[in-house]
């Protein structure tokens, strides 16, 4: 009965879904207060219906109920109790319907936090939003239903997928999603704007904390991803330019471009076209993610169930939405005034530089994916495309990208006089060069490419450090710098410089770890004892382990560094009772200078087993990286001027600079 | 050059993705060119699974048209191929069974409980036939020809359509080839 009423509620969603896509935008349109009105109730009722359907698919799992498909391909009775709340995104149909909860949770956010937006825009961007939602609700309901029944149920279900019973897992994908339907709200922001026919800063200015609100979930998101493919999968890696990870990393990418692009939008009105087509483009990309990933055009390790139906009515969806967008851009783009103009070197010029350096990466990674797809399609034959490919466009392209973001904070807008400029970075990049040189010496490391990534970092953070310096000067001490805080545009700046600062240590993760990481694959019979670096690695042989649904070989390595005892570890082999997968838990010792990190390989009998040993150096900062940037740009979305009332005197701004007032070719 | 050409760009590249995508849809990324098809089945002399003491081997495979299909209880896909199996052999195919990483008890229940469609199965407890045999990852299933060579390699469960429009299409092909 409770799956019935979930798909039940389902299908209200749909229909309130329906009149939300149609009635606050037509009220829009002709003046209808009433229709517009409709807007901010619908999007809670979307939210409540969606919400009842989620807890009765989390009920089916929590009760067991193997009568529902889903629930008996997923569930299982013995599964831990965080891991049956989980697995109902755990799959295809679960995830789907957590998207669309997701979406009408946006939804909710932009009726309540928006209420000193004019009625109009607010009723423009919820019927966007609606018309999404139709899409995604009539997608499960039509060919992915969650609560579709079986019978007759079978006495156990299929169990979650071991690769997914972790709990990086369990919340990694609701944050994804989280940043992925985020990027909704700025591209209905956008439609919105292209419909009315008002291109202002005060657009720019609403659309740019839901952006960066969601790009942070997404950095976060694939942060957490990265993360567990280190510990989850066994070798160490943290990244595999797999489709769906790419899947992730071009939203993001393009959501980078974005939040820098609507800063010049807001502060100088240039780059609208520019802006709005990113906003399209944003979440574009995160639609077509979603077709990647679930419509089997590509492999990958991620792969959902997949049905050629189903990609077929993605597709779809996707013309509707990106194709009618961009149909509507290339209507109303003539029109939109130019902003500001500016001169070469100014900030606008810089950002424009990353914003050209981001999507010409974004393109590339565009590209990478869809190689063997479109080799496939012109029958040219099967390729796959790999890290080289990837990892050389990275090395080309960041440098210049890092020189740019180093000084750009530091320009002013409009115009800087460009022998200013330069006095104000010599000084970095006199000591970013000398520590590059220092860190290359054969004494250190005598890696050339450990030189180039800490002279970017020492740039970076040298950079930053004079931006500080210079602000503090204006501001006159520490009493300045609390009003700063407090103040409009200052916790954007503090925002820019941690989420920078990530950026920098990002890098230093990166290349040392892939410049220095020692593996060994090694026989370990018990007793046996590996040096590798300065750590010697004794095996003290394995044992049988029961988990609450798996068995596991779990092994003991003791680490000694200089004859004193570092870590024990206990690196795991499990086979899940009913998918009877190999899994491997790696057994890290974790340091902020270097993680040790040993996983099991396959027995080799009379008690000795395969084992990898791995020094990885730096490798955490990868992920601090990660963190600095979302914490950087929650302190950005936090600035009190997104909280402002809507002042009159934007308003006027806005009218002069607004669509229409000069015509360009 | 009108303007709104200029504007259009965006769009022209999103069809131009679409119909690449379309297109896609209707390729299969998992059909990858084995290097075993057009090959003489790869040596091997395996027990037999319900009875250990026979033993089986590619030398079976001379002489008639017949399926080879990789498979294990603890692989779920399997079970769902199941029931095409058990109608392929209904309709008088002769398949093959190779039991992949399995256990001799476990195989035999499976076959108890849903039906056996093979006329022989190997049984590789330790799965260094399979590696011959290019298996990475169960179920699979092999098209052999009545010289016993290799011709089409399906990866993953079978389904209706791959049965319909491939598999028994080649199977009449080979037959009325010559032995």
């Amino acid at each position: 009965m409770i799956p019935e009423l979930g798909h039940f509620a389902l299908i209200l969603a749909l229909c309130l879904a329906l009149v939300q896509a149609t009635f606050p935008l037509i009220g829009s349109l002709n003046r209808t207060p009433s229709w517009v009105a409709l807007a901010r109730p619908l999007a809670w009722g979307q939210f409540a219906f969606l919400a009842l359907s989620f807890a009765a698919l989390v009920q089916a799992f929590l009760g067991d109920d193997f009568s529902v498909l889903y629930v008996a391909q997923h569930g299982n009775t013995q599964l831990p109790l965080m891991y049956k709340i989980s697995a109902v995104w755990g799959a295809h149909e679960g995830s789907l319907l957590l998207w669309a909860l997701i979406l009408a949770g946006w939804m909710v956010a932009v009726a309540t936090f928006s209420r000193n937006l004019p009625r109009e825009m607010v009723a423009r961007v919820l019927s966007v939003m609606g018309m999404v939602s139709i899409g995604f609700l009539s997608f499960m309901l039509f060919t992915s239903n969650p609560f579709d029944r079986v019978f007759p149920a079978p006495l156990e279900g299929g169990e979650l997928n071991p690769l997914l019973q972790d709990p990086g897992l369990a919340i990694h994908p609701p944050m994804l999603y989280m940043g992925y339907v985020g990027m909704s709200v700025a591209f209905s922001f956008a439609i919105a704007a292209l419909i009315g026919g008002k291109m202002d800063a005060a657009w720019a200015r609403w659309s740019r904390p839901w952006t960066l609100v969601a790009w942070v979930f997404l950095t976060i998101g694939i942060t957490l991803g990265s993360w567990w493919a280190y510990y989850e999968l066994g070798w160490g890696g943290w990244w595999f330019w797999d489709p769906v990870e790419n899947a992730s990393f071009m939203p993001w990418l393009a959501g980078t471009a974005l939040v820098h692009s609507l800063a010049v939008t807001e502060k100088r009105g240039a780059f609208k076209r520019w802006t709005v087509l990113l906003a399209l483009l944003a979440f574009s990309l995160s639609l077509l993610g979603t077709f990647l990933v679930r419509s089997g055009v590509l492999t990958s390790v991620h792969a959902f169930a997949t049905d050629p139906a189903r990609g077929l009515f993605i597709l779809m969806f996707l013309c509707l939405v990106i194709g009618g967008s961009l149909s509507l851009y290339a209507w109303r783009a003539p029109s939109i005034s130019r902003g500001g103009g500016f001169e070469l070197v100014s900030r606008e010029s810089l950002l424009l530089g990353n914003n050209l350096l981001l999507v010409l990466i974004t393109a590339l990674v565009l590209l990478g994916t869809l190689a063997p797809l479109l080799y496939d399609a012109l029958g040219w034959g099967k390729i796959s495309v790999g890290f080289p490919w990837f990892n050389t466009m990275f090395v080309l392209f960041s440098p210049l990208m890092i020189l740019l973001m180093g000084a750009g904070p530091l320009t002013r807008w409009k115009h800087h006089n460009p022998s200013d400029l330069l006095r104000a970075v010599r000084l970095s990049f006199v000591v970013s060069i000398a520590a590059g040189v220092v860190a290359a010496l054969p004494l250190l490391t005598g890696s050339i490419s450990a030189g180039i990534a800490v002279a970017l970092s020492v740039w970076l953070l040298s950079t930053l450090l004079t931006g500080l310096r210079q602000r503090l000067q204006r501001r006159s001490g520490v009493r300045g710098l609390l009003a700063d805080w407090k103040g409009q545009g200052g916790r954007a700046y503090y925002g820019m410089w941690l989420a920078h600062l990530g950026i920098a240590t990002f890098i230093i993760g990166v290349t040392f770890v892939t410049q220095f990481d020692i593996e060994k694959d090694v026989r370990m019979a018990p007793g046996d004892e590996i040096q590798l670096n300065q750590y010697l690695f004794r095996f003290d042989g394995a044992a049988q382990h029961m988990g609450p649904n798996y068995r596991a070989q779990r092994g003991t390595v003791k680490v000694f560094r200089d004859e004193r005892e570092v870590a024990v570890l206990h690196p795991e082999k499990r086979v899940y009772q009913v998918q009877t997968k190999p899994m491997t838990e790696a057994g890290i010792d974790a340091g902020f200078l270097r993680d040790i990190y040993v996983s099991l390989g396959e027995p080799l009998g009379g008690g000795a087993w395969s084992v990898r040993l791995y020094y990885k150096p730096f490798v955490r900062w990868i992920w601090l990286g990660g963190a600095l940037i979302a914490l950087g740009g929650l302190l950005a979305a936090s600035d009190p001027r997104y909280r402002m009332r809507l002042r009159a005197r934007v308003g006027a701004q806005a009218a002069g600079k607004g669509f229409g007032a000069e015509s360009t070719a | 050059m009108p303007p709104f050409v200029r504007y259009l760009t965006p769009l022209v590249l999103f069809l131009a993705l679409a119909a690449l995508l379309y297109k896609g849809l209707a390729l299969n990324p998992r059909e990858v060119p084995s290097p075993l098809i057009g090959k003489p089945a790869p040596e091997f002399t395996l027990p037999e699974l319900k009875d250990a003491s026979r033993q089986l081997s590619h030398t079976d495979f001379q002489g008639k048209v017949s399926l080879l299909n990789v498979w294990a209880t603890w692989c779920v896909s399997c079970r769902a191929e199941h029931p095409l199996l058990m109608q392929l052999a209904r309709q008088g195919v002769t398949i093959y069974g190779l039991d992949y990483k399995d256990s001799r008890e476990d195989a035999q229940r499976w076959l108890q409980r849903f039906g056996d469609p093979y006329v022989a199965n190997a049984f590789d407890a330790d799965g260094r036939v399979g590696i011959d045999w290019g298996v990475y990852g169960t179920p699979e299933t092999f098209v052999i020809d009545q010289q016993g060579i290799i011709r089409h390699k399906h990866i993953g469960p079978l389904t209706e359509e791959a049965i319909q429009r491939e598999i028994l299409p080649l199977i009449q092909q080979l037959k009325g080839e010559k032995g």
